[in-house]
C-alpha cells in the first residue's frame, strides 16, 4: 500500500459532496434557473454538524446507530473503490462481493432505524426501499460477473486495470449493456428519477427520503455525507468500465475524476428530460436493468 | 405439364375474382376440376418432364397424392356447384344459435378454392425443400377464408385458431429447413441443393445431429398441419365450422399434403440410416393421435366434429404405418387413399344432413333411412368403409399396417399391433353408436323438405365406389406406385 | 463481426423490451425496428460477398417488416379501436424473467448442436432460437389478436434470423416465396382481426372460446 492508492479514497471524501451539487445546477439549467450554488451541499452538511439531534422516547439505540454504521459501512466501501485506472486502497480477490455487502449493510441500517421510529410513513419508504434494492441487487452482482467473466480478474481495481479499448472492440455490446444496467442500478440505489424523486415533498410518494425524516442534526450530515458517498461510488464504478486508459497515470486520474462528475451530468439530465415513473412500473424497470445485466453475461459466457 | 397443373387452377383462380356473373364462375369452377383431374389422368400415363432444374418432378409419392386432391376436388366441385346455388340467398339463419349471418362473396369462395387447388398441387410436385414449405404454407393460406365461409363468430374463431395454430406450426417447419440447410454442407465442399434426389443421394454425408433436429422441427411444423395429436387442436374447429364442402378438401386433401411434406423427411431420414429415429416418433405420435380419436369419438355429440376426430384418428393410423417400415407404409399409403376418398364422401354427406336436419347434434338426427333413403343409405356405407369393414379397401390397408406391426416379430411391435388393434375396437365402438343412431329409428321433429338432388348424391357415390373398388382389386398401376414410396421408406426396423 | 454483434443485441433487447411493453402501439413499434434491424442482417453478416441477392433480401425486408407491416396493424388497430393495453395473461415482470431464462436455454441449446465454421457470429443461432421461442411465449400469454400477430412476427423473424446468418444456401426463389407467404399471412391475419372485432366488439382471443370439446 503506497501513497498513491489512497488519492481515490481522498478524491472520494472531498469531492462526493460536489456530485449532488453539479446535478443541482444541471437541473437548474434545464430549467431555466439559476440554481442553488455549487457547494451546496458542503453548507448544509457543516450547519447540520454544528447543531443538536432531537431523539423521540419511542426510538431505542438502533435509531442512533442507523446513520453512523451507514457512514462507517459507506466509508469502508470507498476504500475499495479504485478511481479509473489508479487502484483503490484496499484491494483483494472477489472484494466487489464485499463491496455490494456494504452497500447492503448501508441500506438495513437506514431500514432497521427507519422502522424503529414506528412511523406508519417510515414503514412504508422502508418496505418500498427493501422491494426495489431485491430488485437492482442482482443486476448489480449479474453485471459486476460478466466484468469477472469479461476481465477474468476478481478484484475491482485489478478489473478496472484490464478493462481497455480491445475489450471494447471485442465485447462492445455486452460491456455497453453491464453500463446501462449500472446506469439504472445507480439510478435506483441513489433515489434519483425515474425511480424516486429526491425533491419531492410527498411522504406518501417518497421512497428513500421518507425513511430519514426523523432524523436530525449530526445523525442527518451523515446520512446525506454517505448519500454522497455511496453516489460517488457507483459513478466511480460506471466510470471504471467505461473509460479508456491513456498511458499517463496522472491524466487517467483527471480524466476519471472528469467522467465522474461527467456522470453526474447524466444523471442530472435524466432527471430534467423524465418524469418519475409510476410506483407500479417502477419494478419493471429494475428487472429490465436485471436482464440487461443477464443478457450480457449470457453473451460474455459465449463469446469466450 | 407439370407446369399445365400448377398454372391452370393458379389462372382460374385469378380469373374467378374478376368474372361476372355467378354462373360463369362456378362454370369455370368445373372446367378447372376437370381440366386438372384430366391432366392428372395424363401423367399416369407419360411420366411429366422435371421442370426448373429439377425442382419440380412428379414422382410415385406425388403422382399418389395428386391423384388423391384431383379426385377429390373434382367431386367437390360437383358438389359445390348445388351448394352454391342453395346457398346463394344471402341471409341465413344460424342453425345453432339462430342468428342472421350473411355468406362471404362467392367470387373470394371459388377463387380461394382454385388457388388452394394450384397450392396443393404444388406441393405435390415440389422437390425443393423450401418450395415445398412455401407451397404447404400456401394452402394454410388459401383455405383460411373458406372455412370463414359462414361470416358469423363461430367460423370466425376457427377461422383465427387455424390460422395462427398452423402458421406458428409451419414456421417451424422453415427452421427445420434451415436446420437440413445446415445438416448438407460440408466443410470445404460446396453445399447439397435442399432437392430430394440429391439429399437422399448424398444422405451417408449429412451431418446427423442437425438432420435429427430437422426432422423433429419437421415432425412439430408439418404434424400440426397434418393433425396428429397433440398438436391437432385447430382441427375439429376448422372442420366442423367450415362449409361440408371445404371440409371434405380440408380432411381428405390438406392433411395429406402435410403427410407427404413428413414424407419427404422420413425419405432422407431413412436414406441416412436413421430409419429408427424417426420410426419412434412416427409410432408415438401416432399412438397418441389413435388414443385422441378415440376418447374424443367416445361421447362425441356433433357430427361432424365427430368426423373431424376420425381424421386425427386415421392420421394416426397412417402415422404408425410409415413408423413400422416399409412393409407398414404401404399400408399407410393405401390407407391415405383410403381414408380421403371415405371421409370426402362422409363430410359431403353430412352437408346433405346439415342442409335437411338444420342441426349437427348427433342425437337430434334420427331417421336418416326414411327422411332421405340415398342419404341414408350413404351414411351407413361410408361409416362402414371409414371404420374399416371389409370388403371396403380402408379394411385391407389397417390390415395391412397390422400385419406389419405383427411381422416386425419383436415385443415392441407385439405391443404396437395389440395396442393399435384395442384402440381401432374403441372407435369401432363410438361410431357405431353414432351413425346407426343417426340412420335408424323415427325423426323426432320436422325435417326440411325436398328430395336429395344428383348434386347431392352423385359425388359421394363415386367416392363410395371408389374405396369399394380398392377394398375388391387394387390396380397394377396403383400397387406398383405404392410399392416405389414404399420402397424408399424402407429400411427402418 | 461486430456489426453483426450489435444488430443481435439489438434484436434480444426488442425481444426483452416487447415481453416488457403494456402498450400495443409501442409493441408494434418495437417490432417494427426489429424488422428493419434485421433487414440489415444480410448485408453485416454477409459482408464479404455482398450481391444483389443479400441487398434485395434487405430492401425487402425493410419494406415490409419495417413499413407495410406496421403500417397495416396500426390500420387494423386503429379501425378495430382497440384499447391501448396488451392485457397478458403473464404480467409483465413474469414476461421479463422467462424471456431471461428462454435466452440462457437457448444460449445452452447451441452449445449441443455443431455449428458451421462459416458463420458470422457466435451468438447467430442463440438468438435466433431466442426469438422463436420469445415469439411462441408472446403467442400463448397474451389476449389480444394482435399481440399474437406480433409473436408470430417475432417467431418468424427467429427462424429468419437463422436463415439467413447460418443456413447457407437457399436461394432466391425460396426467399422471395417465404416473403410473400408471411406478407399473406399478416395480410390475413389482420383482416381475420377486422372481423373478429367487428363481431365480438373486441379482440381478446381468450373470449374465443365457443368450440370447444
Amino acid at each position: 500500500m503506497n501513497a498513491i492508492s489512497f488519492i481515490p479514497l481522498l478524491l472520494a471524501l472531498t469531492l462526493s459532496p460536489l456530485l449532488l451539487g453539479v446535478i443541482n445546477r444541471t437541473k437548474a439549467f434545464f430549467a431555466g434557473r439559476h440554481g442553488q450554488p455549487l457547494l451546496q451541499t458542503y453548507f448544509d452538511l457543516w450547519k447540520l454538524l454544528q447543531k443538536g439531534a432531537v431523539y423521540s422516547r419511542t426510538t431505542t439505540w438502533l435509531f442512533r446507530a442507523g446513520p453512523m454504521i451507514g457512514l462507517a459501512a459507506a466509508l469502508t466501501a470507498t476504500l475499495l473503490m479504485p478511481l479509473g485506472k489508479c487502484p483503490a486502497s484496499l484491494a483483494f480477490p472477489a472484494d466487489f462481493l464485499l463491496f455490494a455487502g456494504l452497500l447492503g449493510l448501508m441500506r438495513f441500517f437506514t431500514v432497521v432505524a427507519a422502522l424503529d421510529t414506528g412511523s406508519s410513513f417510515e414503514g412504508m419508504g422502508a418496505s418500498r426501499e427493501v422491494f426495489f434494492s431485491a430488485l437492482t441487487e442482482p443486476a448489480l452482482f449479474v453485471a459486476l460477473a460478466t466484468l469477472v467473466r469479461e476481465t477474468g480478474q476478481l478484484s475491482l481495481s485489478t478489473m478496472f486495470g484490464q478493462v481497455s479499448n480491445a475489450h471494447w472492440l471485442h465485447s462492445g455490446p455486452a460491456l455497453g449493456l453491464v453500463v446501462l444496467a449500472l446506469m439504472i442500478v445507480l439510478l435506483a440505489e441513489n433515489s434519483r428519477i425515474p425511480v424516486d424523486d429526491p425533491n419531492t415533498h410527498l411522504e406518501l410518494t417518497m421512497i428513500h427520503e421518507v425513511m430519514v425524516l426523523d432524523h436530525g442534526g449530526p445523525d442527518l450530515a451523515f446520512i446525506f455525507y454517505s448519500a454522497a458517498l455511496k453516489l460517488w461510488l457507483l459513478s466511480a464504478l460506471v466510470v471504471g468500465i467505461v473509460l479508456p486508459g491513456t498511458g499517463d497515470p496522472r491524466l487517467n486520474l483527471l480524466l476519471a475524476v472528469g467522467a465522474v462528475f461527467g456522470v453526474a451530468v447524466i444523471v442530472g439530465v435524466i432527471e430534467s428530460v423524465m418524469a418519475r415513473l409510476r410506483l407500479m412500473i417502477v419494478p419493471q424497470l429494475l428487472v429490465g436493468a436485471g436482464a440487461l445485466a443477464a443478457t450480457a453475461f449470457l453473451l460474455a459466457l459465449k463469446l469466450n | 405439364m407439370i407446369l399445365a397443373l400448377l398454372i391452370v387452377p393458379a389462372l382460374a383462380g385469378l380469373a374467378a375474382f374478376a368474372l361476372p356473373g355467378a354462373a360463369l364462375r362456378r362454370g369455370l369452377l368445373l372446367v378447372t376440376a376437370l381440366a386438372h383431374a384430366a391432366l392428372t389422368a395424363a401423367c399416369w400415363k407419360w411420366t411429366p418432364a422435371p421442370a426448373l432444374g429439377g425442382w419440380l418432378k412428379l414422382d410415385a409419392a406425388g403422382l399418389l397424392f395428386l391423384s388423391i386432391i384431383s379426385v377429390l376436388f373434382l367431386a367437390a366441385a360437383f358438389y359445390a356447384m348445388g351448394y352454391l346455388v342453395q346457398e346463394a340467398n344471402k341471409h341465413t339463419t344460424d342453425i345453432e344459435e339462430g342468428f342472421l349471418f350473411d355468406n362471404a362473396p362467392e367470387t373470394v369462395f371459388i377463387g380461394c378454392l382454385l388457388l388452394f387447388l394450384a397450392a396443393m398441387s404444388l406441393v405435390t410436385v415440389s422437390q425443393h425443400f423450401g418450395l415445398l414449405w412455401v407451397a404447404i404454407e400456401a394452402t394454410t393460406l388459401t383455405s383460411a377464408p373458406l372455412i370463414y365461409f359462414h361470416k358469423h363468430h363461430r367460423s370466425l374463431e376457427a377461422t383465427w385458431k387455424y390460422l395462427l395454430i398452423c402458421s406458428v406450426g409451419i414456421a417451424l417447419a422453415l427452421l427445420a429447413n434451415f436446420f437440413l440447410g445446415i445438416a448438407a454442407t460440408q466443410p470445404g465442399v460446396d453445399a447439397y441443393p435442399l432437392v430430394l434426389s440429391e439429399l437422399v443421394a448424398h444422405a451417408r454425408d449429412l451431418q446427423v445431429p442437425w438432420l435429427k433436429a430437422a426432422c423433429l422441427l419437421f415432425f412439430v411444423g408439418y404434424g400440426t398441419k397434418m393433425g396428429l395429436a397433440p398438436l391437432h387442436t385447430w382441427l375439429p374447429d376448422a372442420h366442423s365450422e367450415a362449409p361440408s364442402v371445404v371440409s371434405a378438401l380440408l380432411s381428405g386433401a390438406v392433411l395429406n399434403c402435410a403427410f407427404l411434406g413428413l414424407l419427404r423427411a422420413q425419405q432422407v431420414c431413412v436414406a441416412a440410416g436413421l430409419g429408427n429415429f424417426g420410426r419412434d416418433v412416427w409410432i408415438a405420435l401416432g399412438l397418441t393421435s389413435l388414443v385422441i380419436g378415440a376418447v374424443f369419438i367416445l361421447g362425441q355429440t356433433d357430427y361432424k366434429r365427430l368426423l373431424a376426430y376420425s381424421s386425427v384418428e386415421n392420421m394416426g393410423i397412417m402415422a404408425v404405418g410409415v413408423g413400422l417400415g416399409s412393409a407398414g407404409a404401404f399400408g399407410a399409403l393405401f390407407h391415405a387413399v383410403n381414408h380421403s376418398l371415405a371421409k370426402a364422401m362422409l363430410f359431403l354427406l353430412s352437408g346433405n344432413i346439415l342442409a335437411r336436419y338444420r342441426t349437427k347434434t348427433i342425437a337430434q338426427v334420427k331417421g336418416l333411412l326414411g327422411a332421405a333413403p340415398a342419404t341414408g343409405l350413404l351414411w351407413v356405407a361410408g361409416f362402414l368403409a371409414i371404420t374399416g369393414t371389409p370388403p371396403f379397401g380402408t379394411f385391407t390397408s389397417k390390415l395391412l399396417i397390422l400385419k406389419a406391426a405383427f411381422d416386425t416379430g419383436q415385443p415392441w411391435g407385439m405391443w404396437v399391433g395389440v395396442v393399435f388393434l384395442g384402440l381401432l375396437a374403441v372407435i369401432f365402438i363410438g361410431m357405431t353408436t353414432a351413425f346407426l343412431g343417426m340412420a335408424q329409428g323415427e325423426p323426432e321433429k320436422p325435417i326440411g323438405p325436398g328430395r336429395d338432388r344428383v348434386w347431392q348424391i352423385a359425388p359421394p357415390v363415386v367416392l363410395g365406389l371408389l374405396v369399394l373398388w380398392l377394398g375388391l382389386a387394387v390396380p397394377e398401376s396403383l400397387d406398383n406406385v405404392l410399392r416405389e414410396i414404399a420402397r424408399t421408406l424402407g429400411g427402418a426396423t | 463481426m461486430q456489426g453483426t454483434n450489435i444488430i443481435l443485441v439489438l434484436v434480444v433487447l426488442t425481444n426483452l423490451k416487447l415481453l416488457g411493453s403494456s402498450r400495443v402501439g409501442s409493441s408494434i413499434r418495437v417490432v417494427a425496428a426489429q424488422g428493419v434491424v434485421l433487414g440489415l442482417l444480410p448485408i453485416l453478416a454477409h459482408a464479404h460477398e455482398i450481391s444483389w441477392r443479400y441487398a434485395g433480401l434487405a430492401v425487402g425486408t425493410v419494406a415490409l417488416k419495417g413499413i407495410v407491416f406496421p403500417w397495416f396493424l396500426f390500420r387494423a388497430v386503429r379501425e378495430a379501436e382497440v384499447a391501448r393495453e396488451i392485457e397478458p395473461f403473464v404480467g409483465y415482470v413474469a414476461s421479463l424473467l422467462a424471456g431471461v431464462s428462454i435466452l440462457a436455454v437457448s444460449f445452452w441449446m447451441c452449445t449441443r448442436l455443431p455449428m458451421p465454421e462459416a458463420i458470422a457470429s457466435a451468438w447467430l443461432a442463440p438468438v435466433a432460437i431466442f426469438s422463436i421461442f420469445a415469439g411462441l411465449f408472446l403467442i400463448v400469454s397474451r389476449k389480444r389478436a394482435v399481440s399474437q400477430v406480433l409473436g408470430f412476427l417475432v417467431l418468424e423473424n427467429g427462424v429468419y434470423t437463422f436463415g439467413v446468418g447460418v443456413a447457407p444456401q437457399a436461394s432466391l426463389l425460396v426467399e422471395a416465396g417465404v416473403l410473400l407467404d408471411v406478407f399473406v399471412a399478416v395480410f390475413v391475419m389482420g383482416i381475420t382481426i377486422f372481423h373478429i372485432n367487428r363481431e365480438f366488439d373486441h379482440i381478446d382471443t381468450d373470449r374465443l372460446s365457443s368450440l370447444k370439446d
